[in-house]
């Protein structure tokens, strides 16, 4: 019984250290192999420093967006009572069936030179507002599906209790459902942010790619990879790793207070 | 007061209410019972406004109530399975809805302080709902209701998901507490001797209609069928009459022609009273009820012949 336990241990841990740490592990020593020098040179070129700061504001327009689309999407799933509820559930998860290259091309199909929107006012494709709707499609899916289960576990006694309690719904809302789905929320918003820093296919489409423009950091780091500049695709890396892991050190540090 | 007048309610191919009509009166404790599915439930929700009905009317102190949203209704609502804030502490729980109305903080900590006293929370104050047990729960889902001063009070099977012994007390706690309070109050329960208990009037229902209203006295010598006979307490069967076991006398010999011949089955002793199971010649069994005196007196045991007369009120039956 304790081996078969230790051996499940082993396996499991032995697969996340595989696939997982290994090659996460390597890009770090990869990049700060010859020292924080040569690192804080290639992230501090005037490219990079823009590219981060394009990748960070395309997360903070892009999460945001679908933090309040989820939690809309979320409600509506669990206490609506509508026709074609069924079509809005499939309809969520398209983004994780559909390959983020075709949803690039399917941007640029729209908002394109000859795409059905090409006149608008703004530029969209091979501009920042092109960025930000690809990904707002890719991390479409996250918060509505981490907060619909959470709703539907909460129920609505409580919605029920605080509108006897004379709340209006808005006031419901804000002080009883919110509170209760904070953690689903909040697992919903990391990983919509992860995804939001990591896309790369749409994004890679719908961008045009221009350095110290429409470069993210993950096309920044395809370029320098491709370039033959191996110690600045790793030094992009670990910079994209990093902010990843702070939003996520974030969260854990509020939950913890909270708590 | 709350007046309803018929009120019908259909979920889907089922009718939960059909044409109910019912008066509660000012300050009273009315008690709804009924078996599950009876349409109590429902009944009570059209009330507070958590449900609308298909048709019908419900009146609150005068003014119609049937399309006012639950907020504006002045109602408060207790639930089955206490519906306590999860994340607010006991204190946050009861202030919630004077919060909701914006009152002043002095106020708001003022009254709920003493709402904290009336239930007996005071040293609880800071807890979760996580940290208390069943019952404390419900005390402080009660103050919560009581908090925004409601003109009616609705109790949605309150003690249902407590142990025996808790129910029992908060029963007569309720019980002390309405006196105290005077609010005019609705209670679902499908529990007779918790509605004998606590209520002034009963409205017995069955299949989405209300079968019977009355003081539980009243209901308990009067039924108006046999299903409130049933409901409200044991039944015995003896010649097309059903009457309470508890009004069967049993003599050694007959008295007159209407006294019926029976042989003893089994006596069981259940402290004060005793049991008392007969065969009738017609093959059907009955069970008595007797004190014990009467049982030593007429030193009662299985086999025994003894004479059996209906002497309180029965109801006729059809065979």
């Amino acid at each position: 019984m304790r081996g078969s336990r230790l051996a499940l241990r082993l396996v499991a841990l032995g697969y996340l250290a595989v696939l997982l740490l290994v090659p996460v592990g390597l890009v770090f020593w990869r990049t700060f192999e010859h020292g924080l020098a040569p690192v804080w040179a290639s992230v501090s070129t005037p490219a990079a420093i823009h590219a981060f700061w394009l990748t960070v504001e395309v997360a903070a327009i892009a999460v945001p967006l679908n933090a309040l689309f989820g939690v809309i999407a979320a409600l509506a799933l669990v206490r609506g009572r509508f026709r074609g509820k069924w079509l809005l559930d499939a309809l969520i998860d398209l983004p994780f069936a559909i390959s983020p290259v075709v949803v690039g091309l399917a941007l640029l199909l729209v908002f394109g030179r000859s795409g059905w929107l090409a006149d608008l006012p703004v530029q969209v494709i091979f501009a920042v507002p092109g960025i930000v709707l690809a990904t707002v499609f890719v991390s479409l899916p996250f918060v509505a599906r981490e907060v619909a289960p959470v709703l539907r576990e909460v129920g609505d006694d409580q919605e029920q209790a605080a509108a006897t309690l004379g709340a209006s719904r808005w006031q419901a809302f804000w002080r009883v459902t919110l509170p209760s789905i904070r953690w689903g929320l909040a697992y919903g918003v990391v990983l919509a942010t992860a995804r939001a820093l990591g896309e790369f296919g749409a994004v890679s489409v719908v961008s045009g790619k221009i350095a110290g423009q429409t470069e993210t950091l993950t096309l920044l780091v395809e370029k320098r990879f491709e370039n033959f500049d191996l110690a600045g695709a790793y030094a992009a890396s670990t910079l994209l790793a990093l902010i990843a892991l702070a939003t996520l050190l974030a969260m854990t540090a509020l939950r913890r207070r909270e708590e | 007061m709350i007046t309803v007048r018929s009120l019908t309610k259909r979920f889907g191919d089922f009718t939960a209410l059909d044409d109910v009509s019912l008066e509660v009166e000012e300050g009273s404790l009315t008690a709804l019972l009924g078996p599950s599915g009876s349409g109590k439930s429902t009944l009570l929700r059209v009330i507070a406004g958590l449900e609308v009905p298909d048709d019908g009317a419900v009146t609150i102190e005068g003014a119609d109530a049937t399309r006012v949203p639950p907020q504006k209704r002045g109602i408060g609502f207790v639930f089955q399975h206490y519906a306590a804030f999860k994340h607010m502490t006991v204190r946050d729980n009861v202030a919630f809805g004077l919060r909701v109305r914006r009152r002043p903080r002095a106020e708001v900590r003022a009254k709920v302080n003493e709402l904290l006293a009336l239930v007996g929370l005071e040293g609880l104050a800071d807890r979760y709902p996580a940290q208390l047990s069943g019952g404390q729960r419900q005390r402080m889902a009660l103050a919560r209701a009581l908090a925004v001063e409601p003109r009616v009070l609705l109790l949605d099977e309150p003690f249902g998901a407590l142990d025996a012994n808790v129910r029992a007390e908060l029963r007569a706690w309720l019980r002390r507490l309405h006196d105290e309070v005077h609010v005019t109050t609705v209670l679902v329960t499908h529990d007779q001797e918790e509605a004998m208990e606590v209520a002034d009037t009963l409205a017995v229902m069955e299949d989405g209609r209300i079968v019977q209203t009355g003081a539980p006295r009243e209901l308990y010598e009067q039924p108006a069928n046999a299903f409130v006979m049933g409901f409200l307490g044991p039944v015995a069967r003896l010649d097309g009459h059903l009457v309470r076991p508890h009004d069967l006398v049993l003599r050694a010999a007959p008295e007159d022609e209407r006294d019926v011949e029976a042989m003893v089955v089994r006596v069981t002793h259940l402290g004060f009273e005793v049991r008392v199971e007969l065969v009738l010649p017609s093959g059907d069994e009955v069970s008595a009820q007797l004190t014990r005196a009467e049982a030593d007196e007429l030193e009662v045991k299985a086999g025994d012949i003894l004479w059996l007369r209906a002497a309180g009120p029965a109801l006729a039956v059809s065979a």
